[in-house]
This record gives structure tokens, C-alpha cells and sequence, in this order.
């Protein structure tokens, strides 16, 4: 016991050994064949928690992730990777496993007229600049979509009304999709992808932030029930840049998104911010990554989320790498959940890896818990009935990043969301 | 005219060291029009009997009575209590992020009147208020208590108290931690309050500072878990000169207060 407990004093360093079979400190190895195996890189020195990049073994830092355009170069799934660990595969309706031959669902942008929109051909030379896939499920849609969506703001155009990209299923055949949002130099909008409708889908975003320009995307998953979205979002921003994207999901049977903020040169800024409200038997998960990897950049990562109900299930995992050139790097992370009900679930892991000593800050925090008996105290305290007062908690709770948007019509829209899923609640 | 009687009250608190009583058989009526002050050291149960009144989980009464008007307290539910006509001003009030503290006030007086009140009189009401505790008008926006300073909070607690007009206003060391001037302030919200002629005062405070500007009718001393002495204005000067030391020199350290007054 004496070992071990030596061993957990030294923050950050990975266990010898779990102390509970299949847990290892990254949460509960959802793989039972992980738990018992004695091969060398399987189990919890596999998916030790290592700062120091750990040459040769898997997962064991993010920049050793692969990345390819080529569905090949990825393994079939079989849940037992790092990043898959959570996710039940089998509801994924076959995004990792089949041909996205369905249609991809609609997309229709409205905006300023000086906002260019454009259906582009797989060759178009702008795909590819931003991102390049880091799952399966990612580049099964790259192998397979047809055409993408190209929306420019064009450079020190400043739009005063939001573009909204209004994304809406109609099938339920897994299908593939992409798009592209270029923010040019010294630009500022407001970018609103609504995801509606019913669809499975995998789906690619590239962003890119263009020196001096300041770009806030706000993906919205009110999806129906029965869809499956797999969305990918990787953000390249440049010298100066300012990314603020704000990811909401609501709707859905699965719900699996990758954001990810890449800093190409210095001064960058990039706020993540991430609110969930999980239902009984909904999965929403939301994987982010920061890449800190040139000096002087800051980043700040908030996700809330609120879970009811039997089965409700969140994931939430952020990786913020700070690189070795990556010096006056400022960087914040943090995740909150609220469990409203009994059942529901919530798996939070935030990591940090950094590489140099010469930053300004760098934090990660985790929070999952109950409703604060104190607050629900003091509302009733004034008369105010109990159901009343979880209501305005969680309400409260959730406008942290609600607040954040900045665009009242999308503010209030949002709100109403919250309430809606608020009502469910009381039956 | 409205009474409320606390009759024999016993209450404990589960700690690490298990059950422990704190209040050991108190009895207190206080009627509308009326203001009880309750004075003690620390530790001696004071601020237990504010929050069971208000009903705060953390507290069980093991025997006794609460009633108001006849009506058992005891069995109503926090919101019930509040909407009885029972106000705590607490001592530490709690932050709620993310609610405003316009929305808090008007869905609480919603409640407690049981109808959405007029708009135009109410945002008026609101602001008049605001402006005699001197509360900046941007606080309305702010969320409920979020970084209030320990005056702010308090002020916002007797803001509460003169917009929900309760039967009984109890305030728990309403008074600690403020300036002279704030102290000012939130008495004379209080004494605005009780002015109207339809609420009763259980104030409770460490010190005698705060009965400069709001005068009890009655004092109560309680000395672990009980009350010790009562009298009228006279005994809170008495306490000014003389402090508490006599009540802890007889009992000899919280073993038989009882005896120390018998």
C-alpha cells in the first residue's frame, strides 16, 4: 500500500497500477479485455497520463496523435482506443465502419451580401488547410463527401449581423459533409452553424483565422432524436487571430464533437467555450484540443453541462498540449457538470501537457457534483417554491456560457432551449 | 396582528463527533410591532435559532414548538416558512451565479404574494429602494450576491426585506462586518421597515453597536444554547459596559449555565 500511496502523491504521474481494475486515473477503462491484459502497451501504461511526450507509446501525448486524409491509415474501431473509449460505437450507425453514401443534409447560409458563399468541388484548393483528420470516423467523411461549403468573410469586412449556416437532416443514411469558414485578415463575424433535422452524420469544419481577424462560430446541435453527428472542428488561426467558438448540444440520439484551436503564430487567442444538457439515454460528447505550439498565445476553455435522466451520458475530455516554442503561453480549462437526476453520467478528463516553463499560466479543473444545497437554500429561503429554485440554478449554471454568445437573437433562442429541457424535468 | 411563539425548542446538529445540541429549551413570542434583541457570544446558538426558524436542513429540532399565528411552522417546507410571512436576512448570503438579481427579486415576490406583481409599480419599487440603501442601480443586472462585498450582501438582504414585506423579519448578525455608515443604512432600512406597523424583529447580533440605531423592546441573552437573562433596553447597555463575562464566569465554562442563574 506504502507504494502506491507514494506513487498518487506525485501529481500527474501515472499509477504503476490501478487500484481498481479496469480504473486507471484517466476514469474508468470502459474495455474489459484492457483490464486483464499484460501486454506491454495495453491497460493503464498505455493510457497513462504522461507530460513528457513518452516516445513509442500510444496516446501517451496528444502530438503523438495520427492524423491522416486517409480512412486507411486508421485502424477499424473497436472501442478500446483512447479516444473512443466512451463512445458507444454500435450507435454510431456505422460513421466508422461504412461508406457515406447518403445525402448529405442541406446547407443554406444567409448573411451580408459582402459574405462570400460558394459549393466547391473535393479539389478545391482551400480544403485541407485547416485540418487534417484525427479519427476514423473524421476521415471516413473526408474519403467520402462530395462537395463542401465555402464561406468567406472577406478581409477588414466587418459584419454587423450574424451569417448563419443553417444545416438541416433530412435522412437517416450516414452521409458525410463539409465545410469551410474563412475568416480574412483583419475581418470580425459572427458564424451560427444550426445543425436540425434528422441525420447521420459525420461531418468535417475547417475554420481558418486569418492574421488580425476575429471570428466567433457558435455550432448548434438541436438536433432531432434519432440523429448520429460525429462533427469535427479544427480552427487554424494565425498571427493576432481571435477564435471564439461556442459549442451547444442539446438534440440528438449521439452527439461527438471535436473542436480544436491550432495557433500558427504568435498573439493568437482562442476562448472554447461548450454547454450540454444530456437527456435520459442521450450520449453528447465533446473532445477538444488546443495546440499550443508557437509562443505567446492564450487560450480559455469553458464546458458546462447539465445531465437528467436514466442513462444520460457525457463525455467531456480536454487535451491543451503547450509545445517547447510555445513560451508566454497564458491557458485556462475547466469543465462543470451538473447531475440533476440519479442515472445520469458524466466522464470529465481535462489534461494538460506542457513542454516548457516559460508560460504565463497554464490550468485545468473539473468539477462534477449535485446541486449546491446552499443555493437552493436561499431561493426557497424567499418564498420561492423548490422546483422553482433548481430551475433557476441550472438556468443560472448554463448562462455562464450562454452569456458568452453576445447575439441576443441566438442568446434568447438558446434560453428557450434551456427552459425547454428544464420542462422535462418536471415531467 | 401576528405571533410568533417558540416554545421550548431543542435542536441538535449532526457533526463528526455525532449529534450535538445546541439549543437546549428556548421559548421566545414575539408579536407584531415588536423587536427582540438576541445577544451572546459566539457559539451560544444564536444564529441556530435564525436558521431553524427559516428551516435550513442542517438543523433538527429534536422537541419543542414553532408557530405562527397557531400554524405549525415546524412542518412547513423553507419555501412554505417564507411564504408564511417569515424572512431570515442571513449572516452569510450565497452567491447564485448565473441569476440576476432583478429576476431573483421578482419571481421571490411573485411567490410570496402568489401573483406577478405590476411591472411599472414594481421596477419603481425597485429602484426606490435600491436608492435609499444606496445600492448601485447596475446591481439589479448583476447576478444574486456575485461579488458583493460582505456590505453589499447585507444591504441586498434588507433590500429583500422592505420589497417582500414579511410578518417577521429575523436577521441573523446583520450587522457584523459593516462600517459605521453602512450599519446606518441597512438600520434604517430596517426601521423603515418596522415602521409600517406590520412586523415584528427578532434581531440578532454579537454586539450592542446596532441597538444605537434600532432600539429593541426586548433583550434576550443566550449563553450556550439558552436564554439566560431577559430584560427590556436596559440590559443591552448593561451588556455594552459589562460584556458577557459574567454569564461564562458563573457557569465555568459551559458546564451548568442553568445553575449560573439560579
Amino acid at each position: 500500500m506504502t507504494e502506491i500511496t507514494t506513487e498518487k502523491a506525485r501529481i500527474g504521474a501515472p499509477s504503476a497500477q490501478p487500484f481498481i481494475d479496469g480504473f486507471t486515473e484517466e476514469g474508468e477503462s470502459l474495455s474489459p479485455i484492457n483490464a486483464g491484459s499484460k501486454a506491454p502497451l495495453a491497460g493503464a501504461s498505455a493510457k497513462s497520463h504522461s507530460h513528457g511526450g513518452g516516445v513509442g507509446i500510444p496516446d501517451s501525448s496528444r502530438a503523438g496523435r495520427l492524423t491522416s486524409y486517409k480512412l486507411a491509415d486508421f485502424k477499424p474501431l473497436t472501442g478500446m482506443e483512447e479516444d473512443w473509449r466512451f463512445t458507444p460505437l454500435k450507435r454510431l450507425r456505422g460513421l466508422h465502419s461504412e461508406v457515406l453514401a447518403g445525402a448529405a443534409p442541406t446547407v443554406v447560409v444567409t448573411g451580408p451580401e459582402q459574405v462570400t458563399v460558394e459549393s466547391v468541388n473535393r479539389d478545391d484548393q482551400r480544403i485541407g488547410t485547416a485540418g487534417i483528420p484525427e479519427d476514423r470516423v473524421s476521415a471516413n467523411a473526408w474519403e467520402n463527401f462530395a462537395g463542401a461549403t465555402v464561406v468567406t468573410i472577406p478581409a477588414e469586412f466587418e459584419a454587423l449581423t450574424e451569417i448563419s449556416v443553417d444545416i438541416e437532416g433530412t435522412s437517416l443514411e450516414a452521409a458525410a459533409q463539409h465545410l469551410v469558414i474563412v475568416a480574412e485578415k483583419f475581418s470580425k463575424a459572427v458564424v451560427v452553424l444550426n445543425h436540425r433535422g434528422s441525420a447521420v452524420v459525420s461531418e468535417n469544419v475547417e475554420i481558418i483565422v486569418e492574421d488580425g481577424a476575429s471570428l466567433t462560430v457558435v455550432s448548434l446541435q438541436e438536433w432531432n432524436d434519432d440523429a448520429v453527428h460525429a462533427s469535427s472542428q479544427q480552427a487554424k488561426i494565425g498571427r493576432d487571430a481571435k477564435l471564439k467558438h461556442v459549442m451547444v448540444s442539446l438534440g440528438g440520439d449521439l452527439v461527438r464533437v471535436t473542436p480544436s484551436a491550432r495557433f500558427t503564430a504568435p498573439g493568437g487567442e482562442a476562448e472554447l467555450f461548450g454547454l450540454y444538457f444530456a437527456d435520459a439515454g442521450q450520449h453528447l460528447e465533446q473532445r477538444l484540443f488546443v495546440d499550443h505550439a508557437v509562443p505567446n498565445c492564450k487560450s480559455n476553455v469553458l464546458y458546462k453541462g447539465a445531465l437528467q435522466g436514466r442513462n444520460a451520458h457525457a463525455v467531456w475530455v480536454g487535451d491543451v498540449l503547450i509545445r517547447k516554442e510555445a513560451e508566454g503561453t497564458d491557458t485556462y480549462e475547466a469543465n462543470r457538470n451538473l447531475l440533476l437526476t440519479d442515472g445520469a453520467r458524466a466522464d470529465s478528463v481535462p489534461n494538460l501537457e506542457i513542454e516548457t516553463g516559460l508560460i504565463e499560466g497554464a490550468g485545468h479543473a473539473s468539477a462534477t457534483g449535485r446541486m449546491d444545497d446552499e443555493h437552493l437554500f436561499y431561493l426557497m429561503a424567499r418564498g420561492i417554491p423548490e422546483s422553482v429554485a433548481r430551475r433557476l440554478v441550472v438556468r443560472g449554471f448554463l448562462n455562464e456560457i450562454i452569456q458568452q454568445i453576445k447575439v441576443p437573437s441566438i442568446e434568447e433562442r438558446l434560453t428557450e432551449a434551456v427552459e425547454h429541457e428544464l420542462a422535462l424535468t418536471d415531467n | 396582528m401576528s405571533t410568533l411563539e417558540i416554545k421550548d425548542l431543542h435542536v441538535s446538529i449532526e457533526t463528526e463527533q455525532g449529534t450535538k445540541e445546541i439549543l437546549k429549551g428556548v421559548s421566545l413570542t414575539i408579536r407584531t410591532g415588536e423587536t427582540h434583541a438576541i445577544m451572546g457570544p459566539n457559539g451560544s446558538g444564536k444564529s441556530t435559532l435564525a436558521s431553524t426558524i427559516a428551516g435550513h436542513p442542517r438543523y433538527n429540532v429534536t422537541s419543542g414548538s414553532i408557530t405562527l399565528d397557531g400554524e405549525d411552522v415546524l412542518e412547513m417546507s423553507v419555501d412554505e416558512r417564507a411564504r408564511a410571512g417569515v424572512f431570515l436576512a442571513m449572516q452569510y448570503p450565497v452567491e447564485v451565479p448565473g441569476v440576476s438579481m432583478t429576476n431573483f427579486l421578482r419571481t421571490a415576490k411573485t411567490a410570496i404574494d402568489g401573483e406577478a406583481p405590476k411591472l411599472r409599480t414594481w421596477t419603481k419599487d425597485v429602484k426606490a429602494a435600491m436608492e435609499q440603501l444606496r445600492i448601485d442601480a447596475d446591481f439589479a443586472q448583476r447576478n444574486v450576491n456575485e461579488g458583493f462585498s460582505g456590505g453589499e450582501k447585507k444591504r441586498v438582504e434588507i433590500l429583500q426585506l422592505e420589497l417582500f414585506k414579511p410578518k417577521f423579519a429575523i436577521l441573523d448578525e446583520t450587522d457584523s462586518g459593516l462600517d459605521v455608515d453602512a450599519l446606518k443604512v441597512v438600520s434604517e432600512g430596517v426601521n423603515r421597515a418596522h415602521a409600517e406597523g406590520k412586523m415584528g424583529t427578532l434581531l440578532i447580533t454579537h454586539y450592542t453597536r446596532i441597538l444605537r440605531y434600532i432600539k429593541p423592546d426586548f433583550v434576550h441573552v443566550f449563553v450556550d444554547g439558552q436564554v439566560v437573562e431577559e430584560g427590556g433596553p436596559e440590559l443591552a447597555d448593561r451588556l455594552e459596559e459589562e460584556g458577557y463575562d459574567r454569564y461564562a464566569k458563573g457557569a465555568g465554562a459551559a458546564a451548568a449555565p442553568v445553575a449560573a442563574q439560579a
